[in-house]
C-alpha cells in the first residue's frame, strides 16, 4: 500500500478565458491533515470539485487510492472513498438530522426498492444497522440531542457538524472540508478543531480548505497554497508561513 | 409504526376495517353511482399514491402521469376483448400492465433525467400528450387502438369463475358489479398504501427524498441520481399502470378521451391539496376531489331552488366554478395541503422557530 492516498497530476480547469486552475500537481499522504488555502477565487474550491467528480478537469487527473479516479461521477468518488462537505452548507434541509446521516450510509448499503416492499429479515436487519451507525455518528459530533429536528432547523455550528456527520456516514478514507470554519467564532472553531483532530485520529485522512490561516497552520500537517490557479507551494506549516510569495498573495504585495 | 398492536390502535383498526366494510352498503342506498364513485375515489388513490412517488418524494414535477393509466388501461384492453380476441387471466395482465407503464416511466425519464422543475413539468406534459394522441391515431394502417371509437367489450375482473360484474349471492346478501369491485379496489389499495409507507421509510424512499431536497449533495453522498430517479418514474409509472387495468376493466370500456391533461392535472392537485410526500393526506386529497365534483353536481341545481327559487346559474359551470374557488382557498390558507406531514406542517405554521443566536 503507497504512502500516497491522493495524487493530484497536473490538474486544469477553465471556465471561458478564466483559468480556474492551471496544472495543480499535489500529493495527500495516508493520515494526514492537509490543508488547502489561497485567496478568495484561487480555485481552492474548483479543485475540490473536480475531485469530487461535480467538474470534469480540462487537463490532468487524480490517483486515488493506486487507481485513477473517474472525472464526472460524484457518487463513484463517494464510492471509492471520497466525502466531502460544502462551502455553502448544502443538507437535505426537510428531513431530520438523523435521516440526513441515513443517507450518508446509502453507498454502503444495497436494499433496493423489493426489499422495501416485503421488508424481509435482512432489509430490516440492514434498516436497524443504518440507523444505529447514524445515532452513533451524531453522538460522534456531538448533535444527537437534535436527532429528530429538521435539518434546515439547525443553528448554523450544528449544521456544519451535521454535514460532517453525513459525510463521515460513508466510510469515506478521505474527508474533505470545504471552509467548516466559515461564520464560526472561536469557541465553534475551537470545537471544530478538536473535531477533526479526532477523525484523523480515527483513521481518515482530512484535505482541510480554509480561510482561518491559524486554523490551519494549527491543525494541518502540511500546506498548499494556490493562488490564481496555481500552485505556489507545498509543505509543512512552518515553511509556508514565512515564504515570500504566500506573503504576497494575500497581502497583495 | 410503532406498538400498532397495541389495544387502543387495534379498536382503531377494527373500527376503520368495519367502515370499509359497511361503506359501500351505506353509500349503496343512494344508488348503484355513488358506489361507482367510491370506486373512483379509491382508483384516484392509486394514482395519487403513485404520483406522489415521482413529485412527492423524488420532487419532480410530473404533468403528463395520466398516460401510465393510459398504458395500463389500454395493455388491460387489448389483452382482454373481442378487439384481438386475446383473453388473458388476471394474473397474468396485471403484471403486463404493471411492467408495461414502468416501461413507459423509464422511456420518459430516461431523457429529462437533467431537467427539473419548470422544464421537465413541460416535456412531461408533451409526453402525456403524445400517448394520447397515439391512442387516438394508431387505427391505421394496422388498427392497434381502434382510434377515437375506443375498445368496447373488455373483460371484466375474474378470479376463477367469480366474476366482478353482474350481481352475485353471497351468505344471502345480494353484491352488485360495483359492490364487489369496491373490496377488491380496498384490498388492492391496502396492499399498494403499505407498499408505500415501506418505501418511504426504506433506503430508496430516503434516496428520493435526498434529490429532491438537494441533488449535487445527494450525488456527494454517493446517490446514482440517474439510477433512482429513473427508479421513482418506474415505480410511480407502474401504479398508474395497475390503477389502469383496474379502470378498463371496471368499465368495460376505454377510449383516449378518458386520459386527457385535465386528468393528468387533478391528480397532481389531489396530491398537492392533500400534503405533498406525506401519505395519509395523498389520499385524503384523492377522496375529496373525486367527491367534492360529484356532490356538487347533486347539490348545486336544488340549493339554488331552495335558495331563489329557480336555476340562477347554469349548475354545470356553478359547479366548477365552485370546485376552483375551494382549491383556491385550500392553496391559500393551507399551502402545505389539508394534511401534511408534521414535519412540513412545523415548517410553515406562524409558531415562532427558535431564536436565532
Amino acid at each position: 500500500m503507497s504512502d500516497i492516498l491522493l495524487e493530484a497530476k497536473a490538474v486544469a480547469k477553465h471556465f471561458g478565458g478564466v483559468k480556474a486552475l492551471q496544472d495543480v500537481s499535489l500529493a495527500i499522504r495516508r493520515g494526514e491533515i492537509y490543508g488547502l488555502i489561497g485567496p478568495n477565487g484561487a480555485g481552492k474550491t474548483t479543485f475540490f470539485n473536480c475531485m469530487t467528480g461535480l467538474y470534469i478537469p480540462d487537463g490532468g487527473g487524480f490517483v486515488f487510492d493506486g487507481q485513477p479516479l473517474k472525472a464526472d461521477a460524484p457518487d463513484r468518488a463517494a464510492e471509492r472513498g471520497i466525502a466531502r462537505t460544502f462551502q455553502n452548507i448544502r443538507l437535505f434541509g426537510n428531513m431530520t438530522a438523523l435521516e440526513n446521516v441515513m443517507v450518508g450510509r446509502h453507498v454502503r448499503t444495497k436494499a433496493g426498492v423489493f426489499g422495501a416492499m416485503l421488508m424481509n429479515a435482512a432489509t430490516r436487519a440492514e434498516e436497524a444497522a443504518i440507523r444505529q451507525r447514524a445515532i452513533d455518528l451524531l453522538h460522534y459530533v456531538d448533535i444527537a440531542d437534535r436527532a429528530d429536528d429538521l435539518a434546515k432547523n439547525l443553528s448554523y455550528g450544528d449544521q456544519r457538524r451535521l454535514e460532517i456527520a453525513r459525510a463521515l456516514a460513508t466510510e469515506p478514507k478521505l474527508l474533505c472540508l470545504d471552509e467548516p470554519a466559515a461564520g464560526m467564532n472561536a469557541t465553534e472553531t475551537e470545537e471544530l478543531r478538536v473535531l477533526i483532530e479526532g477523525i484523523r485520529k480515527d483513521g481518515t485522512t482530512v484535505l482541510l480548505i480554509e480561510h482561518d490561516v491559524k486554523l490551519v497552520m494549527g491543525l494541518c500537517d502540511r500546506v498548499a497554497v494556490l493562488d490564481y490557479g496555481a500552485l505556489v507551494i507545498e509543505d509543512v506549516p512552518a515553511v509556508v508561513q514565512k515564504d515570500q510569495r504566500v506573503i504576497e498573495a494575500y497581502l497583495g504585495a | 409504526m410503532k406498538n400498532w398492536l397495541n389495544p387502543k390502535s387495534m379498536t382503531g383498526i377494527a373500527l376503520i376495517a368495519i367502515a370499509l366494510i359497511v361503506l359501500p352498503h351505506v353509500v349503496g342506498m343512494g344508488g348503484q353511482a355513488w358506489v361507482r364513485i367510491l370506486n373512483f375515489a379509491i382508483l384516484y388513490v392509486f394514482l395519487a399514491l403513485g404520483l406522489n412517488i415521482v413529485v412527492g418524494f423524488a420532487g419532480l414535477l410530473d404533468l403528463g402521469y395520466i398516460a401510465f393509466y393510459a398504458v395500463g388501461a389500454y395493455t388491460w384492453a387489448l389483452l382482454a376483448s373481442p378487439h384481438f380476441g386475446l383473453h388473458f387471466p388476471l394474473w397474468a395482465i396485471l403484471p403486463i400492465g404493471a411492467l408495461m407503464a414502468c416501461v413507459f416511466g423509464v422511456l420518459l425519464g430516461s431523457p429529462t433525467l437533467k431537467l427539473r422543475g419548470d422544464y421537465l413539468a413541460i416535456v412531461t406534459l408533451g409526453f402525456g400528450e403524445i400517448i394520447r394522441i397515439f391512442l387516438n391515431n394508431l387505427n391505421s394502417p394496422v388498427n392497434i387502438t381502434n382510434g377515437p371509437q375506443g375498445i368496447t367489450l373488455i373483460d371484466p375482473v375474474k378470479i376463477g369463475d367469480f366474476s366482478f360484474s353482474g350481481t352475485t349471492q353471497i351468505f344471502g346478501f345480494a353484491l352488485s358489479g360495483p359492490q364487489k369491485y369496491y373490496y377488491l379496489l380496498v384490498a388492492l389499495a391496502i396492499l399498494v398504501i403499505i407498499i408505500n409507507v415501506r418505501l418511504q421509510h426504506s433506503r430508496i424512499g430516503r434516496a428520493w427524498q435526498a434529490i429532491r431536497e438537494d441533488e449535487i449533495a445527494a450525488k456527494a453522498v454517493g446517490i446514482n441520481t440517474r439510477n433512482i430517479k429513473l427508479l421513482a418514474f418506474a415505480m410511480g409509472a407502474s401504479f398508474g399502470g395497475i390503477a389502469g387495468g383496474i379502470f378498463s376493466a371496471m368499465q368495460g370500456f376505454v377510449s383516449p378521451e378518458s386520459f386527457s391533461l385535465i386528468e393528468s392535472i387533478m391528480v397532481l392537485a389531489m396530491v398537492v391539496l392533500g400534503g405533498m410526500g406525506h401519505i395519509p393526506g395523498v389520499i385524503l386529497g384523492a377522496v375529496l376531489l373525486t367527491f367534492l365534483p360529484e356532490v356538487l353536481r347533486y347539490a348545486v341545481g336544488p340549493v339554488q331552488m331552495a335558495l331563489f327559487g329557480k336555476i340562477l346559474i347554469d349548475p354545470e359551470s356553478l359547479r366548477m366554478l365552485i370546485f376552483g374557488l375551494a382549491l383556491v382557498l385550500v392553496m391559500r390558507f393551507k399551502p402545505a395541503g389539508l394534511w401534511p406531514s408534521p414535519e412540513r406542517s412545523r415548517e410553515l405554521s406562524d409558531k415562532p422557530v427558535e431564536a436565532v443566536k
